[in-house]
């Protein structure tokens, strides 16, 4: 079995929150669907053939392109703890890590360039997903990089390709470009105004949807919101990449007004807010998952507006990959119940939070002094 | 409202199907919702909604299209996708294309890729011809947004691929 733990950070570079907007928009993943010509996709494959995907692309990689120099995951090589891990870091998708104790099926495999920024999926619903994930607000730089991946694979794999449908997919959402951008903002000010109700509805009627942290049908968590493109054909990539990063810019302009009048009408309440999270976060001994990202939604938009010095949006991000379960599980070397996860994952946030996240009490002091 | 499928009890989920332009509603009892394994509140994974339509399509009267035969290349029938939501394999498209294409249309509002053009390893001089034609529409469109850095790199790949000929 391979080890996850000796790469201690892998994948995680869309965490370092360095691009535009990083502390409203986490991070920006655009993929593209492609299936190879003559196999049947993946759901109909024969054990064999999915291997043979797996096979044709690992050899792709070996006479030359961004993926060369990576990493190459075998899935069914991995326990089900690093599928987990690997899932929490949103590298593969729930399909690809199995539930429970089933193994995924012959093929199924991660593909990471060098810089870790591209990678493919391999035997998912697709026979390839490449994708491209990026810290903060990036979408053409994202498209690009998954472009310049699809052109190099694409001369070294025959493409299932349909003249007037273009790239055929195994569900027709996929059709066409194959493309699906997304964008992962945090809107605690539109949800705290309750004006998210419009915008969500305004996004569905551009043609565009939104998801909760990982991905279809998955809850909304932490203020956290998924935007991506809902059509993939009759339009041109940039087209659909311009239109998503036009739009995610009008929320982030509305995000920022809600901020704006929340600060104007409440000020004491949102400074209460942010600081209660804080101190909870900081001292807490027992912490759900979903506990944590709501204090961290609430210390996320105090460092964003600037309430909570000397705390870094980077912190905030790793806290969030670092206390979901398997991370833990793996931390901690052995299965934890739902109360001593609850309990590792305090602990973690403490000492995270003493060693990188200690706030300076200077703009409480300024504050108190500017109001007496 | 009484349930359309009991004809007792009162209605509390009302659901309305889109088939072929035609639009069918239908009003549902806890009980029979529930028989259909449709809940409320219930997550969309175990949703047997295809099935569901599938069957009060039937019951209702509402035209059941005849299935094509089998996808040939990988045996997957239209009732296989219908019931799915995804097809087996490149050939599906070509199989069950009236089908597909008004699903399309519907999803898409549009059949037609306009996105780029592939050129596959070993191509064609028809495909490279496309190619090439795929690539000055990006250029028009690169030139019209004055992205010139843009517009410089598909004239390069332009006269790539009109130097091989």
């Amino acid at each position: 079995m391979l080890d996850l733990t000796a790469l201690s950070d892998f994948g995680l570079g869309w965490l370092e929150a360095s691009g535009p907007n990083s502390d409203i928009v986490l991070s920006t993943r655009v993929r593209l669907a492609r299936n190879l010509q003559g196999l049947s996709f993946t759901s109909r494959c024969r054990p064999a053939e999915r291997a043979q995907v797996y096979e044709r692309l690992s050899e792709a990689v070996e006479s030359g392109n961004s993926l060369t120099g990576g990493v190459a995951l075998d899935l069914t090589n991995l326990n089900r703890l690093s599928r987990q891990v690997l899932l929490e870091r949103h590298l593969i998708s729930r399909e690809m890590a199995g539930d429970g104790s089933e193994a995924p099926a012959p093929g199924a495999g991660l593909f990471l360039g060098p810089k870790e920024v591209v990678g493919v999926m391999v035997n998912e619903e697709d026979h390839l997903r490449l994708q491209a994930l990026l810290s903060g607000l990036r979408l053409q730089e994202a498209y690009s990089l998954v472009d310049q991946l699809d052109e190099e694979l694409g001369a070294q794999l025959p493409f299932a390709y349909h003249p007037e449908f273009g790239y055929l997919t195994s569900c027709p959402t996929n059709v066409g470009t194959g493309l699906r951008a997304s964008v992962l903002v945090h809107l605690p000010g539109l949800v705290l105004t309750k004006e998210i109700g419009k915008v969500l509805q305004g996004i569905g009627q551009v043609g565009l949807t939104f998801r909760g942290l990982y991905g279809e049908g998955s809850e909304v968590v932490g203020n956290f919101f998924q935007i991506s493109n809902q059509t993939t054909l009759g339009k041109s990539e940039e087209d659909l990449v311009d239109h998503l990063n036009r739009i995610v810019q009008q929320v982030i302009t509305y995000e920022m007004q809600a901020r704006s009048v929340l600060m104007r009408d409440a000020p004491a309440v949102i400074e209460d807010k942010i600081w209660r999270a804080y101190g909870l976060l900081r001292y807490a001994r027992s912490l759900s998952f979903e506990e944590v990202m709501n204090l961290l939604s609430g210390v996320r938009l105090g460092v964003s507006m600037k309430l909570l010095p000397g705390l870094r949006v980077y912190t905030l991000n790793k806290i969030m990959i670092y206390t979901q379960a398997a991370h833990l599980e793996q931390a901690a070397g052995r299965p934890l119940t739902e109360s001593d996860s609850d309990l590792h994952r305090a602990a973690y946030v403490r000492r995270i939070l003493a060693t990188e996240g200690s706030v300076s009490e200077d703009r409480e002091a300024l504050d108190e002094n500017g109001r007496g | 409202m009484v349930c359309d499928h009991c004809g007792k009890n009162e209605a509390v989920i009302h659901w309305t199907q889109i088939v072929d332009n035609k639009m069918s509603t239908f009003h549902l009892c806890e009980p029979c919702a529930a028989d259909k394994g449709l809940e409320p509140g219930t997550g969309s994974a175990s949703f047997p909604l295809t099935d569901f339509l599938a069957q009060m399509g039937k019951e209702s009267g509402v035209e059941h299209v005849s299935p094509n035969g089998p996808c040939a290349f990988c045996g997957l029938s239209l009732d296989d996708f219908k019931k799915a939501g995804r097809v087996g394999c490149s050939h599906c498209y070509v199989s069950f294309e009236a089908h597909l294409r008004g699903l399309l249309r519907r999803l898409h509002g549009s059949t037609q890729h306009l996105g780029k053009v592939y050129l596959p390893p070993d191509p064609t001089e028809n495909e490279r011809q496309e190619r090439i034609a795929g690539l000055r529409r990006k250029l028009d469109k690169a030139v019209a947004c004055e992205d010139f850095e843009r517009a410089a790199q598909i004239r390069d790949q332009i006269r790539a691929l009109e130097g091989i000929a």
